[in-house]
């Protein structure tokens, strides 16, 4: 089974160690408090580590237009955790940043992603919309994962579906982000569309 | 109204000798690094920062990671890490991906190691 790992143009630098190491990452997405930084968390092997990249004087003048003179710079944080998967896989986890607005960020985290976990409090069904719409608008798989507070969703994932339009074979789940074993049932969810989605592309 | 920027910003571009990334493409955040075997025997000659990169690249280590632990934007983690690619201090392993993400080789393989987890 090729796994392109000889392709010279795919690997910048040869393995040291002979081993093909390799890291993937997953988005966590969601609207506000919907249980991003919880998700990442539950599945982490380390603690989730928050870092920050600056935002462009160019991308805060087309943000905030009028707003420009008070602030000149502005940094954007993200948190993401980390799973070794085996001694050829690392897997990064990396939540979005709350604020709807950095979407040169959701690029940067996207490219080469797996696809996407867009968390969902369905009491709040509305503030996942803009999640859902960059991942549809741009082909990248993602599954809708209602993260049931206190135990309880107040929309049965059904209802969800149908609420959030979204297109028929999108997985829309119910699970517990704070529950190892519920967050990784999401992760797996989400690998087998995504690997569905490339068997229909041919 | 140009107000200058503040002076953890510039003192962290100085550190990439003023340049906001390194030539290429940028490298993604997930990227792993590992220290070389170069890159251990010049760890006492190198800079504070070089330093501390050659010290958390025994083991694979990402972009992000080196960011959060140093406290540097990601966006400075990634060209010191061009840059010690380029003196052959690291190794970098990239993420392998075509337009669309990785191929279906490697999430079958992904998901199998899911499951086992
Ligand atoms: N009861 C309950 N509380 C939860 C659950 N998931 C998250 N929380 C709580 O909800 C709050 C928000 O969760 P976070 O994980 O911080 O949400 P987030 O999406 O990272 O939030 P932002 O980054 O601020 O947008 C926190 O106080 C969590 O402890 C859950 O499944 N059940
Ligand atoms: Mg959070």
């Amino acid at each position: 089974m090729s796994l392109k790992l000889s392709d010279p143009a795919a690997t910048p630098a040869p393995p040291p160690s002979g081993l093909g190491m390799r890291p993937m990452k997953i988005v966590v997405a969601g609207g506000f408090a919907a249980g991003k930084t919880t998700f990442v968390d539950a599945l982490s092997e380390i603690t989730p580590l928050t870092t920050e990249a600056p935002m462009t004087s160019v991308a805060l003048g087309v943000d905030n237009a009028g707003e420009v003179s008070t602030k000149t710079t502005t940094t954007v944080a993200l948190d993401f955790g980390r799973i070794t998967l085996s001694d050829q896989t690392m897997l990064y986890l990396f939540g979005t940043p709350g604020q709807d607005r950095f979407w040169f960020m959701w690029d940067e985290l996207s490219r080469g992603a797996v696809g996407a976990v867009v968390l969902v409090d369905t009491r709040r069904l509305g503030d996942c919309f803009p999640a859902i719409d960059y991942f549809e608008n741009r082909s990248i798989p993602y599954i809708v994962a209602c993260n049931s507070f206190n135990g309880q969703l107040s929309h049965d994932v059904n209802e969800v579906h149908e609420a959030l339009a979204v297109p028929v074979d999108v997985p829309v789940l119910a699970l517990d982000a704070r529950n190892r074993a519920a967050a990784k049932g999401g992760l797996i969810r989400l690998v087998q569309h995504a690997i569905r989605r490339r068997h229909a592309a041919g | 109204m140009t107000a200058r920027p503040p002076a953890r910003f510039v003192r962290q571009f100085a550190l990439t000798g003023g340049r906001a990334r390194s030539s290429g493409a940028p490298l993604p955040f997930e990227t792993l690094i590992q220290t070389t075997p170069q890159g251990r025997s010049a760890y006492a000659t190198l800079t504070p920062e070089w330093a501390a990169i050659v010290r958390m690249g025994e083991s694979p280590i990402s972009v992000a990671e080196i960011s959060a632990h140093l406290h540097i934007h990601l966006g400075v983690a990634r060209v010191l890490v061009g840059d010690m690619e380029h003196a052959d201090l690291i190794s970098i392993f990239a993420p392998i991906v075509s337009e669309n993400g990785p191929d279906t080789a490697l999430l079958e393989r992904l998901l199998h190691e899911l499951e086992a987890l």
